[in-house]
This record gives C-alpha cells, sequence and structure tokens, in this order.
C-alpha cells in the first residue's frame, strides 16, 4: 500500500521511471519500510493542513466582501487548537516510530560489520566469531535477509555519511568515534549507498554497493572472501602479478596471499568479484579497470590513486592479473 | 600593494593540481646522485620545485603521504628518531627540494630506502614539499598549520624558517648511525 | 533667527534650513562620509542584490552542470567552490544584509525619526560588509574561493584537509559580516526603542517595526557563537591550536554546535522580517489593520525564542542521544505554531478586508502559496526518522528554497515593488511587474517541486555529478529549465526597476494609501525625514487623519542635527539629543579594520599591528566635540 503510493507519485512525475536501486521506494530494511508508513502520516496530515489554508486563501479571495470580522476569532482558535493537537500527534507518531527502529537491531544474531570511510571510498571489514572469519574488502558489502546487520561506523579523516535509502537513514562518520548503524534487509536486491555527508572533492563518487541475499548465498560469499587471491596462471598474469605487488600498487594496495599487504587503499584480494571500481565510480569491467588505471585523475580527478604512467604492455598485464582476482 | 601581489600570486598557490604533470616532465631531477657534500656545488635548482612547495594542494598531499607511508616511523613528525631529524637546518644529503626528491627516489646508506617504483614522482616532489615545511622552509602562506593527528611540532606557519646548511655526512652527529 | 521648527518657522524657509542641516557634503568626499540612513540603506540594497545576482549565476552554472549525468562541463574543484559560494553568498550577504537593508531606510521612517540612531556606526557597518563581500569575491576570482560549504564542518574545513586559504576566506567573510549585522542591530534597536515618535507606544508599532526589534535582538544572541566558532577555525588553520582535532582532545562535532546555534535562529533572522514586509502589504492592500496584532506580535517573539532551541535538528545523523533528539523534534515542531497563527492572521486580514491585487499583494499570495508547502515539508524533516532519510538530500534542498525563496524572496520583490516609489519618487510597471510574478512564481515551483522527489528517489547534495539511470536524470533537467524561468523572471524584474527608475509614473507621498508613518512624507522622503516630528495615536495614524495633516511636535533645532528620544513603553518625549554629523572616519574605520581582518589570515601579527590604524580611526570617531547649551523643552502643537 505505502510502497504502491510512493512508486506511483514517483512515476507521476518521472518519464523514465524509479530505477530504485537508492531510493525510498522500493524500500527493502524493516528501517525504510517503517520510514514510509510515518511518511504517508505526515504527508496526509500536512496534505490537509495545505489544502485548509489554500481553500482558506481562496476564499478570502473570492469571497463577495462585507465587512467586519464575523467569525473569523472563533474559527482563530479552532485553528490553533487543530494546529496544536495535530503536531502532537506528529511528534509522538515520529516518537514511536523512532522507537520501534531502535528495536530492530535486536531481531536475531547480527552480522558484525566494520566500516571505515575514507576520502572517498568505503574500507569494509566482516567481524567473524574468530580472526580466521575475518574479512576485509571495499565499496561493497553483501548482507542476509531477515537478520540484522550491526555496522561499527569510524573515520579515517572527514566527517562522512552511511546512507543506503532502501533499508535505513543516514548515521554520521566522524574521525575519533565510533558510531553504529543497525539494519534489517528483508528483500534480496542489489542497491546502492552513497556518502550523504559533504566530504571533499570527490563527495560524488563515493558509493557503496549493498547486496542483500539469502542466508546461503551469503555464507558462501563469506567463506569465498576469506580465501586468498589465486594464483597466477599465464605469463601475462604472472607479469600482472609481479608489477602489482613489486611496484607503486602495493604501496597502498593489498592482496591477501602475495607480499602486497598496504592497507592505506581499498584491499584488492577479490576486487573482480565486487561490483564497482573506485567506490561506485566505474562498472567492474575490463574496460572500467583500463579506464581507472590507465588515468585514475581522469575519472575521479582528486581522488587519491595516482597516475603512474603504466606502458601499454604493463597496463596490459596488470588488468589481465586483476580480472583474475575474483 | 604588497597585498595584491599575495593575491595575484594566489592562483598557483591554490590550485589543484590533481594530475600532477604528465611524464617525463614529474621525472626525478636525476637519476645519479644529487650531492654536494662540504666543498662541491650544488647544480641549478631544478624549476619544478618552486611549482611544488608553492603549491598549498602539493604540500597537504605530500603530507598525507607522509603519514600513510609511515615516514613517521623512522623521523617522527620531522623530529627524529631513528632516522634523522627533519625539521632543523642538518641536512646530509642536501635540503633542497631537488636533493630531497634524491634522496627519497634513490634512498640513502643506514636505512633510508629507496622509493623508486613505488611512489610516482610527482608523490616524491609532493613528500619532498612537506618535508619542507617541517623545518619552516617553505611560504607561510601555503604550509598547514597542523595535521590532525597528534603531534607536538611547532606550526610551520608561525616558525622561523630554517635554512639547510648542507654539511659532510660523516661530520654530523644525529640520533642516527 | 529661530532655531527650532514650531509655527513661527514653515514651510519652505523651514525646508530650506532642515536641507541645510541634514544634507550631506557635496563631493566624493561627502558622498563617503554620509551618515544619511537613507543613503547608507540604499547602498545596502543594491550591494545586497548585485550579490544576489552574482550567486543567481552560480546557481544558474550549478543547474547546467546538473542538468545531465555525467556531466563535464565544470570540474569537481570548482563545483564545490560555486555550491560553497552561492549558499555563503545567499546566506550571509544577500539574506540578512537585505533585510537589514531595507530596515535601515525604514525603520527611521516609519518610527517618524530624523535619522537612525548610531548614525555613523550603520555607515561602518555597510562598509564592513562591503569589504567582506569583496573579499570572499576577489577571492573566488583568484581561485581561493572557500570549497568546504557554507556550513564548513570541521574537519575538512580545518588545516589538514583544507590547504591553502580557501577556509579562510570563507571564515573571515563571516567575521566581516558579523561585524556589519552586529552594528546594524544596535543601531535599529535603538531606533525603535528609543526614537519612536511621540505617541507610538509598543503595542502601535507597525509589525515590520516589532520584527526587526525581534530580529536584531536575534543578531546579537545568535552571531557571537559564530564569531567564537569561526575564530576557533581560523586559529586552528593559522596558528595550529587543537580546538576541533579529535587526536588532541579537540571535537569536530563542536563546531556543529555551534555553528547550528547560530545557523538555525539565522533562517529566522531572514524570514521574520519578511513576515513583517507581508504584514506591511497585507494591511495597505487590504485597507485594515492586520487581524489579531497581539497575536502576531507573540507569534514574532515566541518565534524568536524558539529558534534557540532547534539546532540540533540540523544533526540528527550524528548520532546524539536519541532521547535528547525526541525534545528538539518536539521544539522544531512548536515552530509551526508561531507560524501557523500568522498565516491564519494574514488571511483573515485579507477575508475581513477589501483587498486590492497589486502586484505587492500577489507576491504576498505567491508567499502563502509557496511558503506553506515549505513550512509543512519542515514539519516533516522535524521528525528524526523522517529526517535521517531525507537530510542533506534535494528534499532538503527543496524544503529551504520553499522557505527561504518562498518565504523571503517572494516577500522581498514585494516590498521592492511596495516601496520603490518611496524610496525613487516614481512607480514600478504595473503590467512588467505582473510578468515577472507570474514567471517567477511558476518557474519557481519547475524547479523545486521536482527536487523533493529527486531527494526522496536518493540524490545527496552538493554532488557535483551523478551516474544516469538512477531515475534522477529527467528531474534534474527540469528543475535546470525552472532555473532559468527564475533567470529571466529576475531580469525582468531588474528591466522594471531601471526603467522604472527613469521613466516610472510620478508617486506622490502615498501612492498605495498605506497607514505607516513612511508614507507621510514626501517620496523620496528629504534628508530630514519629517518636517515636524509628527504624533500618533493609533496603530494606523494615516487612516486616522484621513488625507489631512497628522498631528506634529514641535521644537527642535533646525540648525543643528537635532532629535527626539522618547520612553521606551510608551513612547513619551523624554530629551532632545544631538544626531552625528557626516564623517569619513567610519569608512577610514573600516579600511583599517578590513586590512586588519585580511592580514590575519595570513599572520597572527596582524592583529597586533593593525589593531593601531584601527585604533587610531576609531578616536577620530569618537572625538569629542563641545556639548551643546540645555534648551528649553520641546513642545506639542
Amino acid at each position: 500500500m505505502t510502497r504502491a503510493r510512493l512508486s506511483a507519485v514517483c512515476v507521476g512525475l518521472s518519464t523514465s521511471g524509479c530505477a530504485g536501486v537508492q531510493s525510498i521506494a522500493p524500500s527493502a530494511g524493516a528501517h525504510t519500510s517503517a520510514f514510509n508508513s510515518l511518511f504517508v502520516v505526515f504527508l496526509v496530515v500536512c496534505g490537509f493542513f495545505y489544502l485548509l489554508v489554500i481553500g482558506f486563501l481562496g476564499a478570502a479571495i473570492l469571497r463577495r466582501r462585507r465587512q467586519g470580522e464575523d467569525g473569523v476569532p472563533a474559527l482563530f482558535r479552532v485553528w490553533v487548537g487543530l494546529v496544536s493537537l495535530s503536531l502532537v500527534g506528529l511528534a509522538l507518531a515520529s516518537w514511536l516510530t523512532d522507537r520501534a527502529m531502535a528495536s530492530y537491531g535486536d531481531k536475531g544474531p547480527p552480522v558484525r560489520i566494520r566500516l571505515t570511510a575514507n576520502q572517498w571510498w568505503w574500507d569494509v571489514e566482516y567481524l567473524g566469531a574468530n580472526p580466521s572469519e575475518a574479512v576485509r574488502t571495499a565499496n561493497e558489502v553483501h548482507l542476509p535477509i531477515g537478520r540484522p546487520t550491526l555496522i561499527e561506523l569510524q573515520s579515517n579523516d572527514v566527517i562522512h555519511s552511511f546512507w543506503v535509502p532502501n533499508l535505513a537513514g543516514k548515521q554520521d562518520l566522524i574521525p575519533g568515534r565510533t558510531e553504529d548503524i543497525a539494519l534489517l534487509p528483508r528483500k534480496i536486491g542489489v542497491f546502492r549507498g552513497q556518502c550523504a555527508e559533504f566530504c571533499g572533492a570527490q563527495h560524488a563518487h563515493m558509493a557503496l554497493t549493498v547486496v542483500v541475499e539469502p542466508e546461503a548465498q551469503f555464507r558462501s560469499w563469506w567463506r569465498q572472501q576469506q580465501a586468498e587471491a589465486p594464483a597466477p596462471r599465464t605469463p601475462e598474469q604472472l607479469a600482472g602479478m609481479t608489477y602489482v605487488t613489486t611496484r607503486e600498487c602495493a604501496t597502498c594496495h593489498a592482496i591477501a596471499g602475495t607480499t602486497a599487504s598496504a592497507s592505506v587503499a581499498p584491499d584488492l584480494t577479490h576486487i573482480a568479484s565486487r561490483k564497482t571500481i573506485a567506490a561506485g565510480t566505474l562498472p567492474m569491467s575490463r574496460g572500467g579497470l583500463y579506464a581507472w588505471i590507465a588515468d585514475p585523475q581522469g575519472v575521479k580527478p582528486g581522488a587519491h590513486m595516482p597516475y603512474i604512467g603504466l606502458e601499454a604492455r604493463q597496463l596490459d598485464a596488470v588488468v589481465a592479473y586483476l580480472e583474475t582476482l575474483k | 600593494m604588497a597585498v595584491a601581489l599575495v593575491l595575484l600570486s594566489a592562483c598557483d598557490r591554490e590550485a589543484r593540481e590533481v594530475r600532477g604533470k604528465p611524464l617525463p616532465e614529474t621525472a626525478v631531477a636525476a637519476q645519479t646522485s644529487q650531492l654536494f657534500p662540504a666543498g662541491g656545488t650544488a647544480g641549478p635548482i631544478d624549476p619544478r620545485a618552486k611549482m611544488y612547495e608553492g603549491n598549498a594542494y602539493h604540500i597537504a598531499e605530500g603530507g598525507r603521504l607522509y603519514r600513510q607511508m609511515n615516514c613517521v616511523g623512522c623521523h617522527a613528525n620531522g623530529g627524529g628518531g631513528m632516522g634523522p631529524a627533519l625539521m632543523d637546518d642538518q641536512w646530509r644529503y642536501g635540503g633542497r627540494m631537488d636533493q630531497i626528491v634524491a634522496s627519497i627516489d634513490q634512498g640513502r646508506p643506514n636505512g633510508m630506502p629507496s622509493w623508486r617504483g613505488k611512489l610516482t614522482p610527482t608523490q616524491m616532489w609532493q613528500l619532498a614539499a612537506y618535508v619542507r615545511t617541517l623545518s619552516a622552509n617553505v611560504a607561510k602562506d601555503v604550509a598547514p598549520s597542523r595535521s590532525d593527528t597528534m603531534s607536538a611540532t611547532y606550526p610551520p606557519t608561525l616558525a622561523k624558517p630554517k635554512p639547510p646548511t648542507d654539511s659532510d655526512p660523516a661530520a654530523v652527529k644525529g640520533p642516527a648511525r | 533667527m529661530i532655531a527650532r521648527d514650531g509655527p513661527e518657522l514653515q514651510g519652505a524657509e523651514l525646508h530650506d534650513r532642515l536641507t541645510r542641516t541634514w544634507s550631506r557634503k557635496p563631493g566624493l568626499i561627502g558622498w563617503l562620509s554620509t551618515v544619511d540612513h537613507k543613503e547608507v540603506g540604499r547602498r545596502y540594497i543594491v550591494t545586497a542584490f548585485v550579490f544576489f545576482v552574482l550567486a543567481g549565476v552560480l546557481a544558474l552554472i550549478m543547474r547546467t552542470q546538473l542538468a545531465r549525468p555525467e556531466s563535464g562541463l565544470i570540474t569537481a574543484d570548482r563545483y564545490n567552490q560555486i555550491f560553497t559560494m552561492h549558499g555563503s553568498t545567499m546566506m550571509f550577504l544577500f539574506a540578512v544584509p537585505v533585510m537589514d537593508a531595507v530596515a535601515i531606510y525604514l525603520i527611521p521612517l516609519m518610527v517618524g525619526a530624523r535619522n537612525i540612531a548610531f548614525p555613523r556606526l550603520h555607515a561602518f557597518s555597510y562598509y564592513m560588509y562591503l569589504g567582506g563581500g569583496l573579499m570572499l569575491w576577489i577571492a573566488f576570482a583568484l581561485n581561493i574561493g572557500p570549497d568546504i560549504g557554507w556550513f564548513a564542518y570541521t574537519p575538512l574545513s580545518g588545516p589538514e584537509y583544507d590547504p591553502g586559504k580557501r577556509a579562510d576566506m570563507w571564515a573571515q567573510m563571516i567575521t566581516f559580516t558579523e561585524v556589519a549585522a552586529l552594528a546594524v542591530s544596535a543601531s535599529i534597536i535603538g531606533t525603535i526603542f528609543k526614537q519612536r515618535a511621540p505617541g507610538m507606544r509598543l503595542d502601535r508599532m507597525p509589525l515590520f517595526v516589532w520584527a526587526m526589534l525581534v530580529v536584531s535582538f536575534m543578531v546579537i544572541f545568535a552571531m557571537p557563537a559564530i564569531a567564537l566558532a569561526s575564530g576557533f577555525l581560523i586559529s586552528d588553520r593559522l596558528v595550529g591550536t587543537q580546538f576541533f582535532n579529535p587526536a588532541e582532545g579537540g571535537d569536530p562535532i563542536l563546531w556543529q554546535h555551534m555553528f547550528w546555534f547560530f545557523g538555525h535562529p539565522e533562517v529566522y533572522i531572514i524570514f521574520l522580517p519578511a513576515t513583517g514586509f507581508v504584514s506591511q502589504i497585507t494591511e495597505t492592500f487590504s485597507g485594515r489593520s492586520v487581524f489579531g496584532y497581539p497575536y502576531m506580535v507573540l507569534a514574532l517573539v515566541a518565534t524568536g525564542l524558539l529558534a534557540f532551541g532547534l539546532w540540533v535538528h540540523h544533526m540528527f545523523a550524528t548520532g546524539l542521544p536519541r532521547m535528547g533528539y525526541a525534545f528538539y523534534t518536539a521544539a522544531s515542531m512548536t515552530v509551526a505554531i508561531p507560524s501557523g497563527v500568522q498565516i491564519f492572521c494574514w488571511i483573515a486580514t485579507i477575508w475581513s478586508g477589501r483587498p486590492r491585487f497589486g502586484v505587492p499583494m500577489l507576491y504576498v499570495i505567491g508567499f502563502i502559496i509557496t511558503f506553506v508547502i515549505g513550512g509543512l515539508s519542515g514539519v516533516m524533516v522535524a521528525s528524526v526518522p523522517l529526517d535521517l532519510q531525507m537530510h542533506d538530500t534535494y528534499f532538503v534542498v527543496a524544503h529551504f528554497h520553499y522557505v527561504l525563496i518562498g518565504g523571503a524572496v517572494f516577500p522581498l520583490l514585494g516590498v521592492v515593488t511596495y516601496w520603490f516609489p518611496k524610496i525613487t519618487g516614481r512607480m514600478m510597471s504595473e503590467r512588467l511587474g505582473r510578468w515577472a510574478f507570474g514567471i517567477v512564481f511558476a518557474s519557481f515551483h519547475l524547479t523545486f517541486m521536482p527536487m523533493h522527489w529527486t531527494g526522496l528517489m536518493g540524490m545527496p547534495r552538493r554532488v557535483y555529478t551523478y551516474p544516469a539511470g538512477m531515475g534522477w536524470d529527467a528531474l534534474n533537467f527540469v528543475s535546470t529549465i525552472g532555473a532559468f524561468g527564475i533567470a529571466i523572471a529576475v531580469i525582468l524584474f531588474l528591466v522594471n526597476v531601471f526603467t522604472s527608475y527613469w521613466k516610472g509614473e510620478l508617486a506622490g507621498p502615498n501612492p498605495w494609501g498605506g497607514t505607516s508613518l513612511e508614507w507621510a512624507t514626501t517620496s523620496p522622503p528629504p534628508p530630514y525625514n519629517f518636517a515636524h516630528v509628527p504624533v500618533v495615536e493609533s496603530r494606523t495614524p494615516l487612516w486616522d487623519a484621513d488625507g489631512g495633516p497628522l498631528p506634529v511636535m514641535t521644537g527642535l533645532r533646525v540648525d543643528e542635527r537635532e532629535t527626539l528620544l522618547t520612553t521606551l513603553i510608551d513612547a513619551e518625549p523624554d530629551v532632545r539629543e544631538a544626531s552625528a554629523e557626516p564623517s569619513i572616519w567610519p569608512l577610514l574605520a573600516a579600511i583599517a579594520t578590513s586590512i586588519l581582518f585580511v592580514g590575519s589570515v595570513f599572520t597572527p601579527w596582524a592583529v597586533v599591528w593593525g589593531a593601531i590604524p584601527v585604533a587610531i580611526a576609531l578616536t577620530a570617531w569618537f572625538w569629542p566635540k563641545r556639548s551643546r547649551e540645555p534648551g528649553e523643552e520641546p513642545v506639542i502643537a
């Protein structure tokens, strides 16, 4: 009901339709469902008052003129009473919804994630029951459906804001603090989140892929992410690996199972299994990898990935190797 | 008049040169040694030095690299430790921009690794520009006052510049041997 | 010679002598040293509109960039500077100063005074405001434009993440406008409290005067917070203090508290004068005094007080305790009550009056239709669960443009039309005015209505570009078309202003049939405003006089600048007071202060050495003159 109405509102104005991967409708999480219900309540009450005001204004403009304030003072008292009562009602509805939202994190054993924001990418750590289960990835989180996920939020530099509209509202990531947010996904799909607090030059290119999947698929994804990077199989891939692990790349990136172990840039161990490159800037594809590595500053000016000036053969090798990192 | 000049020079000072300059313009000054121990004569200063140490964005990027590349591990925030101090006027291998870049590029005996092929030339120039702020040898209007880390260094925006006095590496009594 | 106005000194001779006393000196120096509130007010208004147009051009550049996804028209760095400049200019160099500007021109006329209180101070204020605006825009032209948002959150605006002097220029511009706003507020409060015409008790003041009184107090309480905050920021950036550095015990959230403790009242500092405009226009065009005057006054005061208890609703996503949030939600929603009261009273005034629908009144109707939408979406974002989704999206962009353009710019365009004949002596063209209103109204909604959807569909604010296929493309394109519509309307409005200024129909003293005192004097008013001090016996003095002469009081000196002070509550004549002569020193003091401010962006020593010329200028400014001998009491004629 709620969703249908919002979508209708949405489609009404947009010729291209709602893409909906980063939107309050369709909702894919308990928080956003609650948001949508509350939003409809507010919309109805506010709409009612708007019609009242416009009706009164129209009547005042159009009515045949008589002198005197006939009945206006009484109307005034009714109006103030009505406004005050409705506001109390709305504040109460808002508060109750907020209480309900706060309890969604308790509905089942949670997945725990530590998300660290950087200019301009997301560092993701899955905190397992024991250290061997821990998984490090970037710019992409996978969540099991129907189970809460508790995310610890930190920032390495400036204030960012974690926001996946289909799932829940925002929470800022503030340097020097650890904040948290709970998600309760209720619909399978791939969604997009984006930094919502202005964080510098490339604020516009700081997105996060969110994959909500069934528990079993989530388990196998997690297992697969724990694996080390596969060994190169062709000479070209080997050349690529040699370059990546001994040259500029390894200064910042890590690939589990190789000597590359720096942690100031996204972990590349399973980069080819992710859906995007450079925090949602480019789709994951051979072309995307070429574009990004050949000239990062053309794709995302100001990003901390430097222009290296690889020769064509080196570039081919590096891309060939990265493509094997599923 | 002075204010006007400062303002007019601002364009270069503030530009966000995100691309760096493409190769070979940003190539490291010289791949041979740039050492000028006591008695030797330094060659003419590399024109790129001014471009990097006169630009606030390059210095900020250099500061980020300084922390991310763990320069702090040996040099601390300029005060030195396992590696020599960078905030004084003593330079074993020269304190000019191109000399610092050469040190980063080639590495130096007793622990300073070579960053050739690990950092891009642009990044080395940026690092060198930042290192020069530690001894307050860049213009005050491009230097950052502090970083957002714990640090007890005196703000380069206030410090007196300590122009490098090149010295014979063997003669320096530093903490590092 | 008779040195006072009265039965013996009337008409042309009085006019000549008063003009001689109150005119500024001739020549450039005279132009620069004027302390006449009408001249300063005019300059203030024109300057504010220049900044309005400049910031509007930036808005067009942004909208062009956002018209299609992945547009490469401008770089990220430039876009970030542009949106920061747009916000900062609109808020600090247009919206607040233009309200002060109109008040400077009108408040002394509305209360029947000869000049504003503290005439030199308000001239100083103008030069400071101009200095701050020039500094910011010159910096922007030189690529030192701030790129940190108009809110400048630390640590993004701190020394590590914003290299160079960009954030300093922003922070110092705040200091300039701060000094300017505080100086004007002191002048306005002084004028309203002590210079009202005899008999204009507090409960007889026009509602615009009430609004400016409340706003001036709000400025005085809100501005110190941002002064402190921007001072902290500059010292963090210049001398390495640690106010906002968490690693050294500072706190980036401290900035947000201090900024919004100022920033939220700021919104009402812009909106409340606009409610005053609406009240004045509605009164005149409905032909009756505003319905529910005491409620309107209470609503103004209540809004002014509540405005200081809402700031946390800008920070719902920062993770403060949830129970605390609930209180700020409740407080934010409470503001809807006084606003609802005002809306009702205006409509009731139209309802029970005999409305005429001239251009100013059209803007009032446009204001109600538009502002109420912004107010209601404001009720939505006051709710924590709703705000967590809407915060920092285009929904909020839509919300505050409805509130600020609908709630402040529409009334402002209305009052420009309304008071244009008073200021220039000529009427603005009604036909062009209706066209401009129609286009700006339609284009406004075309621009900002779609943004509600863009925001709900997940588009965050302050992004220089966005990917295709998110469902935002068409909505953004519509918004861009609307933005150009607004530009056309503004151009039309300005064309109307310029043509009417030279060729408009001549206006009499009271072309609209208004009732407040500014309509009692000629259009444009003479340098001395009123030949005799008017005496007020009700809220509607001109309608009481019914075209005849107002009761007046005489006995003020004509050979020296003298003004009448009255008591605070009942406005009974109290003392005669000298009003400051023109002086070049406010300008010189402003230049000295500007040098100090700009210099202290680069070196802390500028504060020390720069203080010397400031001290010299202030000493010369306040150098005492001989005191006048006490005169006899004024008499009511």
